[in-house]
């Protein structure tokens, strides 16, 4: 895993305690309303994200910048790269 | 027999129209909405209308519209999902001692649970008090639940008050505000409340649709587990009639509000007005910020219970103490908790009207009301008085 710190995102997305497979809905959603080169921020409890998140990134071709692991939740930051 | 039904606080008829809108999907609109196709589409968009709907009824945005089943279940989500979500920045919860069942035993569910929590004190019209929560925040406060008014004495609570104190100390607020929703204007900003309840049934909606109302950005943990129904929030597959049903009940209670309660008002004042005529009969609650419909009263050396056997006998259906706890025929802890001594609380009697009551039924009702409490006293054990009725009489808040 890729850990990051400081990033500054566009959007936030705080989907904590939301059940799977929210995150993977509020990705998609998010995504579909970002510019190029815009970053998303999903604050997510679900241990599931760790391996759904960068699968979801390689899959759809955007850049997973990486993670923050903060106490209570996890914070990925995805860069909108696919057209 | 005439019937004229005075008990509702416990439940309403369904509007014609509103069963109207229900009927599609109790019949051929049966679909899923978590369907992809037609069936699930349809049923989808009826409950994002009907979300909407609710929204406009207390100023919310949708997204912040939560249904659930009950305004019971509504009430264990806010205490469980804020307590439970919030439970690493402190393990204190204030509650009031007028709310209902759903939310004190919630909050005992908390303290099992490891939570404190500080049950506030009512004044002798049921007013909690803006000061004595301020007292009462801890470091360790994380959430404050007061109810909008208690369907019990009526009592309208200083809610917009009560978030100032809280929101000094950035102490998320849930209000118990099912007897109002509907009935009074309820709007989420305005009172400044993170999350609040309402059930349709209560503005002559179904029952099975109720709502709780979550601030966006706020979070909460599901009560329900499951699939990703209200976001992941609240799992299970949506009763879709009943939820069709409270949005049309929402819209047209919207639209009535103001000319259901200049129906009601009036009518309520003339039963608190003939009754405050009636020896040793005391009014409950405060006489001004209560409920449209609502007149509760103490009637002394009676018992609420027998109150309520000769007014049904008479076709005046009504209740004692609170709707639910008339069973278990002990004194009501709503009104112990306003001072009221355990014997006068027996003669607990609620009436609460409705848009289908007329002038005629008041009439009625406060003719026959006063010969039903002679009958009782006389044949009554305690006439001469309870064994405390001096500390209850001076206890008892109305004549003034």
């Amino acid at each position: 895993m890729k850990f990051v710190e400081n990033v500054k995102p566009d959007v936030t997305s705080d989907i904590v305690y939301m059940m799977c497979p929210m995150h993977l809905l509020k990705l998609e959603e998010q995504m579909k309303e970002l510019e190029q080169g815009q970053i998303l921020e999903i604050m997510t409890d679900y241990d599931g994200a760790l391996e759904d998140i960068p699968a979801w990134c390689r899959k759809t071709g955007n850049e997973f910048l990486g993670m923050e692991d903060s106490a209570d939740f996890y914070k990925f930051y995805i860069k909108k790269s696919a057209r | 027999m005439k019937k004229i039904y005075l008990d509702h606080v416990a439940t309403n008829p369904l509007l014609p129209e509103v069963l109207d809108a229900m009927l599609p999907y109790l019949k051929e609109d049966y679909g899923n909405p978590l369907s992809v196709y037609e069936y699930g589409m349809k049923a989808k968009t009826a409950i994002e209308d009907a979300r909407e709907k609710v929204a406009g009824l207390v100023n919310a945005k949708p997204a912040e519209i939560i249904f659930t089943a009950s305004g019971a279940e509504a009430n264990n989500f806010a205490l469980r999902g804020i307590a439970l979500a919030k439970q690493n920045e402190g393990k204190h919860v204030l509650v009031s001692r007028m709310e209902h069942h759903s939310v004190l035993n919630s909050a005992r569910f908390l303290e099992k649970s490891g939570f404190a929590v500080t049950y506030l004190p009512v004044d002798k019209k049921g007013f909690v008090d803006p000061e004595t929560v301020k007292k009462s925040i801890t470091k360790e406060t994380v959430l404050i639940s007061v109810t909008h008014a208690s369907s019990e004495v009526g009592t309208i609570e200083p809610i917009k008050e009560i978030v100032k104190v809280a929101k000094e100390k950035n102490i998320v607020v849930h209000t118990d505000a099912v007897a109002t929703t509907g009935n009074i204007p309820v709007d989420v900003k305005a009172l400044g409340v993170d999350l609040l309840s309402m059930a349709a049934h209560q503005f002559y909606g179904p029952k099975g649709a109720a709502a709780l109302y979550v601030r966006q950005g706020l979070r909460i943990v599901p009560l329900i587990y499951g699939g990703i129904q209200e976001s992941g929030r609240r799992a299970g597959t949506e009763n879709v009639p009943a939820i069709v049903g409270m949005g049309k009940a929402a819209e047209i209670a919207r639209a009535a509000l103001k000319t259901r309660m200049d129906y009601l008002m009036p009518m309520r004042d003339r039963i608190i007005d003939a009754m405050s005529g009636v020896e040793r009969v005391y009014l409950t609650g405060d006489r001004e910020q209560r409920l449209p419909g609502h007149a509760s009263f103490c009637v002394e050396y009676i018992e609420g219970e027998a109150m309520l056997l000769l007014l049904a006998a008479k076709g005046i259906f009504s209740a004692s103490g609170s709707a639910c706890s008339s069973k278990a025929l002990k004194a009501s802890p709503v009104l112990l908790s306003m001072g009221i001594s355990s014997s006068l609380a027996q003669g607990s009697i609620v009436f609460s009207l409705g848009m289908d009551n007329t002038a005629e039924d008041v009439d009625y009702l406060v003719n026959e009301f006063p010969a039903v409490i002679k009958r009782l006293r006389e044949i009554s054990p305690y006439a001469q008085g309870w064994g405390d009725r001096e500390e209850g009489g001076e206890q008892c808040t109305v004549k003034e």
